[in-house]
C-alpha cells in the first residue's frame, strides 16, 4: 500500500513536471517565434526611404507615424498621470477605510479597465471629436487614450503605494512630520518602482493602440503642426499598410521598429528608475 | 518633577477598551519602564503620549495627559508635540536613504535647510547615539545595510535630532541581539542624563537593569506603580509578584 501510493506520487509530480517545462517552454517559444519572424521579415525591408520626413505612397515612410507615436504617448501620460497617481495617493493615504466614495470609485476604475478600446474610441469620437468639434487629432487621440489607460495607472499606483510598510509612515509621523510630507518624502519615494512598471504597462497599451485611435486621431500619415492635427500612429500606420495590401514587406519593417521603440522605452524607463532608487538609497 | 501626568485616563478601540481608568506621573529625567503581558495596554499607553494613537481608526480617548502641565489633546499642536516627544519603534525603522538623510529628515521636516546646521546635527545626534564612529565614514551610504542593532540605534538619533524633552520606546531591543540589546541598554542609560524615557518592554530583567520606575499593567489597568527596586524586591499586589516571579505572562 505504502509503496503504490509513493509510486503514484512521483508519478503525479512527473506529471506536473512535464506540465510545467511544457508551459515554460511554449512561453518562450512564442516569444522567440514572434520576435523572429518580425526581425527575420523586417530587416531585409528595412531602408532609409522608410525613414524620411514627407510621406508618399513610394516611400511609404514610418517617421510621421513615429514621431505621432511618440508625441500621443507623452501627451496621453501627462495627462493620466498626474490624475492617476494622484487618485491613487487619495484612495490609499487619506480616504478612510470603509469609505463608499472610494469603493465606488474602485469599481468605476475596475470597469472602466475591461471596457474594450473601440468603445473609447467610439466616445472619444462622440465627445472630443464631435461635441467639442476638435475633430480627428493628436489631442482628441491623446485624452481618449488618457481616459482609456487612467484605471490601469492608478490601480497599479494604489498596489505600489499600498505595498508600502506603514513603519515607514509611523517613522515619520512619530518624528512629527504632517500627511503630506510624510507622503511626498517617504511614501511615494518608496513606491517608485512599482508607479513605474504601471506606467511602463500603459505605455505598451498606448503604443499598441489602433481601435481607440482610428475614431479619434484618424489617420493622417504628417507631422502633426497643431495639437488639433490629424495623426496617424506607428500602430495606426501598420494597421493601414496592411490592410491597403499593396505594401506588405514595409509593414513588416514598420513593426520591427515599433517593437524596438517598445523595448527602448521600457529599458530607458527601468534604468531611471534604478537609477532614481540607487540615488535616494545612497 | 513629572513630565507627564495622566489622569482618568479611558480608552477604547471601537467597543474594547484597552485602557482603564489609568494614572501616572512619568518623571523627568528617568526611565520609567511599562512592564505587563501582551495585550495588557502598555503600548498603548505609550502611543497615547505622543499622541500615535490618532492613526488608529475607532480609537477613542478620554481623560487627561499632561505634559508639563498642559494638555496634549488640548490645544497643543500634534506637530509640536511629537517634536516634544519622540519616538522609537519595535522593529528599527530606518528610511530607505542615506544614513545622512534618515538622521536629517526630522530636521529638516521642522525647517532647518542650512547644510553647516544639518552637518552639526546629524553628528551630535549620532554621536548621542553612539553610532558615530561605526557611521561616520558610510553617512551617504544607504541606512538599509546596516545590522538590526546598528539600525536601531540609528532610529534613535533620528529621534534625538529634532531634540525632543522625551523619548519613548517601545520594546527598543525586542528585535535584537543580545549583544546589540546590551548597547542600547547603556545608550538609555546615559540618555536619561538630558532626556525623559519611558520604555515598554517584555524583558524583566531589562526593565530591573535600566529603569528607575516601573509600572506593571494587566488587562488594561495599571496595577502598580514604584520605585523598580521596590517592584522587583516587595511588590505590594500579589499579581504584580505573581508576574515577575514568572508565573504567568
Amino acid at each position: 500500500m505504502k509503496k503504490t501510493s509513493k509510486k503514484k506520487y512521483s508519478f503525479s509530480s512527473l506529471i506536473l513536471r512535464i506540465l510545467v517545462y511544457t508551459a515554460a517552454f511554449i512561453t518562450l517559444a512564442v516569444v522567440v517565434l514572434l520576435i523572429g519572424y518580425i526581425v527575420i521579415k523586417g530587416v531585409p525591408n528595412l531602408s532609409p526611404k522608410l525613414f524620411e520626413w514627407e510621406y508618399n505612397s513610394q516611400n511609404v515612410t514610418l517617421m510621421p507615424a513615429l514621431i505621432n507615436t511618440l508625441l500621443i504617448t507623452l501627451l496621453a501620460m501627462l495627462i493620466a498621470a498626474p490624475i492617476g497617481i494622484f487618485s491613487a495617493i487619495y484612495l490609499s493615504e487619506y480616504a478612510k477605510k470603509g469609505n463608499r466614495l472610494v469603493e465606488i470609485i474602485r469599481l468605476a476604475a475596475e470597469t472602466l479597465s475591461g471596457i474594450p478600446s473601440i468603445v473609447y474610441g467610439l466616445f472619444g469620437m462622440i465627445f472630443f471629436v464631435i461635441t467639442l468639434g476638435w475633430g480627428y487629432s493628436l489631442l482628441a487621440g491623446a485624452f481618449t487614450l488618457a481616459i482609456m489607460i487612467l484605471p490601469l495607472i492608478m490601480r497599479t499606483t494604489e498596489e505600489a503605494l499600498l505595498s508600502v510598510p506603514d513603519f515607514y509612515r509611523e517613522g515619520s509621523f512619530g518624528l512629527g512630520a504632517g500627511k503630506l510630507r510624510t507622503v511626498f518624502a517617504i511614501v511615494l519615494p518608496s513606491a517608485i518602482p512599482g508607479i513605474l512598471s504601471g506606467i511602463i504597462l500603459a505605455i505598451g497599451r498606448i503604443v499598441g493602440e489602433t481601435a481607440a485611435l482610428i475614431f479619434t486621431a484618424g489617420t493622417l500619415a504628417k507631422i502633426p503642426n497643431s495639437p488639433l492635427a490629424s495623426a496617424r500612429t506607428l500602430a495606426v500606420h501598420m494597421y493601414s499598410l496592411s490592410s491597403e495590401g499593396l505594401y506588405l514587406n514595409e509593414t513588416y519593417a514598420t513593426s520591427l521598429v515599433l517593437l524596438i521603440l517598445v523595448v527602448i522605452i521600457n529599458y530607458t524607463s527601468e534604468f531611471l528608475a534604478k537609477r532614481m532608487v540607487k540615488k535616494r538609497n545612497g | 518633577m513629572d513630565k507627564f501626568t495622566v489622569k482618568n485616563l479611558n480608552l477604547y478601540y471601537g467597543s474594547f477598551q484597552a485602557l482603564k481608568e489609568i494614572q501616572i506621573n512619568i518623571p523627568a529625567n528617568e526611565i520609567t519602564a511599562l512592564i505587563g503581558p501582551s495585550g495588557c495596554g502598555k503600548s498603548t499607553l505609550l502611543k497615547t503620549l505622543n499622541r500615535m494613537n490618532d492613526l488608529v481608526e475607532g480609537c477613542k480617548i478620554d481623560g487627561t495627559v499632561l505634559l508639563d502641565g498642559k494638555d496634549i489633546f488640548g490645544n497643543m499642536d500634534v506637530t509640536d508635540l511629537r517634536k516634544r516627544v519622540g519616538m522609537v519603534f519595535q522593529k528599527p525603522n530606518p528610511f530607505p536613504m542615506s544614513i545622512y538623510d534618515n538622521i536629517a529628515y526630522g530636521p529638516r521636516t521642522h525647517g532647518t535647510r542650512s547644510k553647516a546646521t544639518l552637518d552639526l546635527i546629524v553628528e551630535k545626534s549620532l554621536r548621542a547615539a553612539a553610532i558615530w564612529e561605526e557611521t561616520k565614514d558610510r553617512l551617504k551610504k544607504s541606512a538599509l545595510g546596516m545590522s538590526g542593532g546598528q539600525q536601531q540605534r540609528l532610529c534613535i538619533a533620528r529621534a534625538l535630532a529634532i531634540e525632543p524633552e522625551v523619548l519613548l520606546m517601545d520594546e527598543p531591543t525586542s528585535a535584537l541581539d543580545p549583544i546589540s540589546t546590551s548597547k542600547i541598554e547603556d545608550l538609555v542609560s546615559t540618555l536619561k542624563k538630558d532626556y525623559t524615557i519611558a520604555m515598554v518592554t517584555h524583558n524583566m530583567q531589562q526593565a530591573a537593569r535600566v529603569s528607575d520606575k516601573t509600572a506593571f499593567f494587566l488587562m488594561g489597568e495599571m496595577v502598580e506603580f514604584d520605585a523598580t527596586d521596590k517592584i522587583f524586591s516587595m511588590p505590594k499586589d500579589k499579581r504584580t509578584e505573581d508576574y515577575i516571579s514568572g508565573r504567568f505572562g
